[in-house]
């Protein structure tokens, strides 16, 4: 895959969508393609959150370690974004995500990422959009299973 | 040192001088007669004086004198000469005044040479000598001494002093005897004419050195000035960074502006004055000749004086002015020199030189390894008067490992060097196994103790000769000469003898094996790797080895073993089945991990003919895209990566790191791109100059399909580029063959590092953590080939740098450490030796060198006192004095200072 693709693969994106073309191709050409293995380890819960990742083939399992072993919170795939909001926080990544199959990603470093917010606001609208969308989703989920 | 210049020249060049004044005397009496045989010529052969008829005959060569009353007087003519006839005569008499003149310039040619043998060795001596006092100069003196100053006097200030030293004697004696000589020869053809020479000559022998007095000055003022010119440079340098953090570059420039205003200040009156002075030089010397035409003119027509007299006066005069300069001007050059010679010894006397014997090279006892190690009432008093250590005494078995511990300015430094006898004390004595070393020649003391300080120097030379070169205290065997080669040896002996200098060979075999506890070379390495595991330095060193390219020297042996452990590799990822993680070179196809100049040249560039950055400007490449008709294809790509790059990176404000770590462009070059992109729009590819085609054809050969996914190398130009590749190394011409070093699957490629040979291939970029697991990988191989070894001891290899600057300052003392160890001392002295370091390394590094000196003395100064626990004992200090010691447990218990020291408020 060229970079024209993957220039439209981001394009896909809110978050990417409205910003300039030429800014769209530089974020692709800066970012790594990468490919991992079956069973390899992306990044654990703990590590630096240092790039976002987006799926361009394969599966990967998002898992939480908790005291009695991992849980799958979630399965991403083919156009999946990662970890585009952990990279805005100074927070170790919560999670950690596994290839499933030999898939391939896109890793958009995060001050790569930071610099296309910084320059496009409509950019860092989309993101607050999809951040305050976020927050009532979990506001919601709390208030389900809030006693009473 | 000899106080004057004058001094000095007595008493090393006497007997040279005296060599050299029977070749001037010598010339002074040809000169005479070279003198006086025109006026023979004149009066006798032209004008005919002595041939009154035609046939007349004269008499050449006559040989006769006068004798003195006292012997009787009357005329004695030992030989009568030959009878020659008018002719002949003349000729004869020719023929002689150019034998003459050949056997002057043959002396000249003997005196000079040997004037310059001699300036040379007085030159050798002197520079010798101030070198040697560099050596000798007490440690605490470096404070006050700037090296690079040091360097311009030792350098240049005194290298007029070797051209003057030849002169100092000679010279005078050879001028004033020529001026002389002709002086008196004008004297003695006529007393007018004589006068008025001699009047003239006075007035340039006093007139004119006074007005140079002032030059002097001058010139004193400029050596000074150029020398903290030479200071002022070197601290620059030292402390660039300074300068670039607090933005005083300009600030600099002024006061480096001002210092050459002021040289130039100096120079500007200098040469005002100086050419003054040869103007008035030179009217005077001219002005004569007039006096002697009129005067001496008259004096022949009034027939006072006969013409051919007049004539070799004049010829004499001409003459004259030229020795009297010179002699001025050497008179001048004698007050440069000795000024010169007084300013740079008054830099190096100092009243607390260390006197030779220290340092003679002398046959020395071994030093007991058992016994005590005895201070007494040690005292060090500092310059300014203070005490920096005051009465310490102590008694350290020699198995012992003691802690030196107190707080800022207690004195641990101090202390730990006066144990290392690095410094004298002022007071009191150091005893070790009974033998009292508190004046002990170094080569007693360079052997028995080592000393590591912070931070330690490391010479620019390879790691492993760092690490040996505590161990080249003399020449432990001499070098064998043969031929030619012992001529040109004992010819350096001579010289090296008559000049002062010792006569110790820098090719003998200077490092002692027995030191260092092994039988000779083979072994070094070996107890090496011993002592860089002690230091924790094993890893970095093989690091480095792996990132080193290996030349012929290493042999065939470690070229097989290194292609076995690629063969080794691949077959190791092949079973792990990642061998795609690496993609390895193939002479038949195109290597999409690496850039296009890389596929094309297809091997390692040796020199810079062949620079991967600059491959696309090297004419013989040019040629061979043109022969493989690629130019236009790859003019075309370079237009399209041009105009991606002026889309991509226009909008980055300058200096954005992306430029540095993306583009192909840098950000000044963009404008020069964006107007280049306009040229083609407007008139084509085909339409644009040649200056604008190399631009062009310089991007693509950056690209590579894996990393940067343009999508503009495809596989049909992937084919066609193999094929340029071929045609590349088939027509290479015979002058390039070594500029570049083709990938071959089968053979070891000496221009590419260990690990690029091991590799060979490009690590796939795209492939997640693959760099970090290839390197995990070869390292397992390389251990279980058992190349580690072999490996390390190419990274021995490694050049420091100046100052070991090319290594991290963590590992600059872990070198330090581990030469200290090497050579074996009786009493190891770490001088906050490992402070540099992490805690944690530094906890580490102590741990391992107590545990490999088990047994054997050491003595270290820690700035935390918390790792005082793992010693045998320790010694508080307190502003100088030795305020507790004892055992870490018993001494941490009591309310005292180390207590305090370990429990800080």
């Amino acid at each position: 895959m060229s970079l024209e693709q993957e220039v439209e693969l981001i394009r896909q994106f809110p978050i990417f969508s409205k910003i300039q073309p030429a800014m769209q191709k530089l974020l692709c050409f800066s970012s790594e393609r990468l490919t991992y293995e079956a069973g390899q380890v992306m990044f654990r819960a703990g590590d630096a959150a240092d790039a976002a990742y987006i799926v361009i083939d394969g599966q990967v399992d998002i898992t939480v370690p908790t005291s009695t072993g991992a849980i799958l919170v979630n399965q991403l795939k083919r156009n999946d974004i990662i970890g585009e909001i952990a990279i805005f926080g100074d927070v170790p990544r919560t999670a950690t995500a596994t290839a499933m199959t030999r898939m391939e990603a896109l890793r958009i470093s995060k001050e790569m990422f930071t610099n296309v917010i910084r320059e496009n606001p409509d950019a860092a609208l989309e993101l607050i959009k999809i951040l305050a969308a976020r927050l009532a989703n979990t506001t919601a989920q709390l208030s389900r299973r809030a006693p009473g | 040192m000899e106080r004057t210049l004058f001094k000095f020249i007595t008493r090393y060049s006497k007997r040279e001088q005296l060599l050299i004044v029977p070749f001037v005397v010598a010339s002074m009496v040809v000169y005479f007669l070279s003198l006086d045989l025109p006026k023979t010529i004149i009066n006798q052969a032209i004008q005919g004086h002595s041939f009154p008829n035609p046939d007349s005959v004269a008499s050449f060569l006559r040989f006769s004198f006068t004798l003195p009353a006292l012997l009787g007087g009357g005329r004695v003519t030992p030989f009568d000469g030959f009878e020659l006839s008018r002719l002949p005569y003349l000729f004869a008499l020719c023929v002689t005044f150019l034998t003459l003149i050949v056997i002057n310039g043959l002396l000249k040619l003997r005196i000079n040479t040997m004037k310059g043998w001699l300036g040379e060795r007085m030159l050798r001596r002197l520079r010798f000598q101030l070198f040697d006092h560099i050596l000798r100069f007490p440690l605490p003196r470096f404070r006050r001494v700037k090296a690079a100053e040091m360097a311009s006097m030792i350098k240049d200030e005194i290298e007029p002093l070797g051209g003057f030293i030849g002169d100092s004697v000679i010279t005078p004696l050879f001028l004033g005897g020529q001026a002389l000589t002709a002086l008196f020869f004008i004297v003695y053809q006529n007393i007018a004419l004589g006068m008025v020479a001699l009047g003239v000559v006075a007035v340039q022998t006093v007139v004119i050195p006074k007005l140079r007095r002032r030059l002097l000055f001058l010139a004193k003022a400029r050596q000074l000035g150029a020398r903290q010119l030479a200071g002022r440079i070197a601290e620059c340098v030292d402390g660039v960074a300074e300068i670039h953090a607090h933005g005083t570059s300009n600030y600099e420039r002024a006061e480096f502006s001002d210092r050459l205003g002021r040289l130039f200040r100096i120079r500007f009156e200098f040469y005002q004055r100086k050419f003054f002075i040869k103007f008035l030089n030179n009217f005077l010397s001219q002005m004569t000749p007039f006096i002697f035409y009129s005067i001496g003119g008259y004096l022949v027509i009034v027939g006072r004086l006969d013409i051919g007299a007049l004539v070799a006066v004049i010829a004499a005069y001409k003459d004259l002015p030229s020795p009297v300069k010179e002699l001025i001007d050497w008179d001048q050059r004698r007050l440069d020199v000795s000024i010169k010679y007084s300013q740079v010894i008054e830099q190096f006397t100092v009243e607390d030189l260390m006197p030779t014997a220290v340092q003679d090279m002398v046959e020395v006892p071994a030093v007991p390894r058992e016994g005590v190690l005895r201070a007494a009432n040690l005292t060090l008093v500092d310059e300014s008067g203070a005490k920096a250590i005051e009465g310490v005494s102590f008694e350290i078995p020699l198995h012992e490992h003691v802690a030196l511990v107190g707080g800022h300015g207690s004195g641990t430094t101090e202390l730990a060097q006066l144990v290392a006898r690095l410094v004298f004390p002022t007071n009191g004595s150091l005893e070790i196994g009974g033998i009292d070393v508190t004046r002990a020649p170094e080569a007693l003391t360079g052997r028995t103790f080592a000393y590591v300080g912070t931070p330690s120097y490391l010479f620019p030379l390879s790691v492993r000769d760092n690490l040996i070169y505590g161990l080249k205290h003399r020449p432990i065997r001499e070098a064998e000469y043969e031929g030619e080669a012992l001529s040109a040896r004992r010819f350096q002996l001579r010289e090296a003898e008559r000049t002062g200098t010792p006569l110790y060979d820098i090719n003998a075999q200077w490092v002692d094996y027995d030191a260092a506890g092994v039988s000779g070379p083979d072994e070094m390495d070996a107890r090496i790797l011993e002592v860089l595991h002690v230091v924790d330095l094993d890893e970095a060193i093989f690091e480095l080895g792996l990132r080193s390219a290996v030349d012929e020297s290493h042999g065939e042996a470690l070229r097989d073993r290194m292609l076995g452990a690629r063969e080794a590799m691949r077959e190791r990822l092949e079973s792990l089945n990642i061998q795609d993680w690496v993609e390895r070179f193939d002479p038949a196809q195109y290597n999409r991990n690496a850039t296009l100049a890389e596929n094309l040249l297809f091997g390692t560039p040796v020199g810079r003919t062949f620079d991967i950055e600059n491959l696309a400007a090297n004419a013989y490449v040019r040629r061979v895209l043109d022969e493989t008709g690629l130019t236009d294809e790859l003019l075309r790509i370079g237009h399209k990566v041009a105009e991606t790059m002026v889309e991509l990176f226009s909008g980055l404000p300058p200096g954005h790191e992306f430029f540095e770590r993306f583009s192909f462009i840098r950000h000044e070059d963009l404008p020069s791109y964006q107007a280049l992109l306009a040229r083609i729009l407007e008139s084509g590819l085909k339409g644009i100059g040649n200056a604008d085609r190399d631009q062009l054809l310089a991007l693509p050969f950056k690209l590579s399909p894996a990393r940067h996914r343009l999508g503009l190398l495809d596989d049909a130009l992937q084919a066609r580029v193999l094929d340029a590749r071929r045609y590349f190394a088939q027509h290479l011409p015979e002058n390039l063959t070594s500029a570049v070093e083709f990938f071959d699957p089968q053979r070891y490629n000496t221009a590419a590092s260990l690990q690029d040979n091991i590799l060979f291939g490009k690590i796939v970029t795209g492939q997640a953590e693959a760099a970090t697991r290839i390197g995990a990988l070869l390292r397992q191989v390389l251990d279980e080939l058992g190349l580690r070894p072999l490996v390390t001891s190419i990274g021995l290899d490694y050049q420091v740098g100046t100052g070991g600057a090319r290594l991290a300052a963590a590992d600059r003392q872990k070198v330090a450490i581990a030469r200290a160890l090497l050579k074996r001392p009786a009493v190891l002295v770490l001088d906050h030796a490992a402070a540099i370091l992490d805690p944690a390394s530094q906890s580490r590094a102590l741990g391992r060198v107590l545990d490999y000196r088990k047994g054997q003395a050491v003595i270290w100064a820690l700035s935390r006192a918390e790792f005082s626990e793992r010693f045998d004992k320790v010694l508080v200090l307190e502003r100088g004095k030795l305020a507790e010691h004892g055992a870490f447990e018993s001494l941490k218990c009591t309310d005292g200072l180390l207590h305090k020291l370990l429990n800080p408020a």
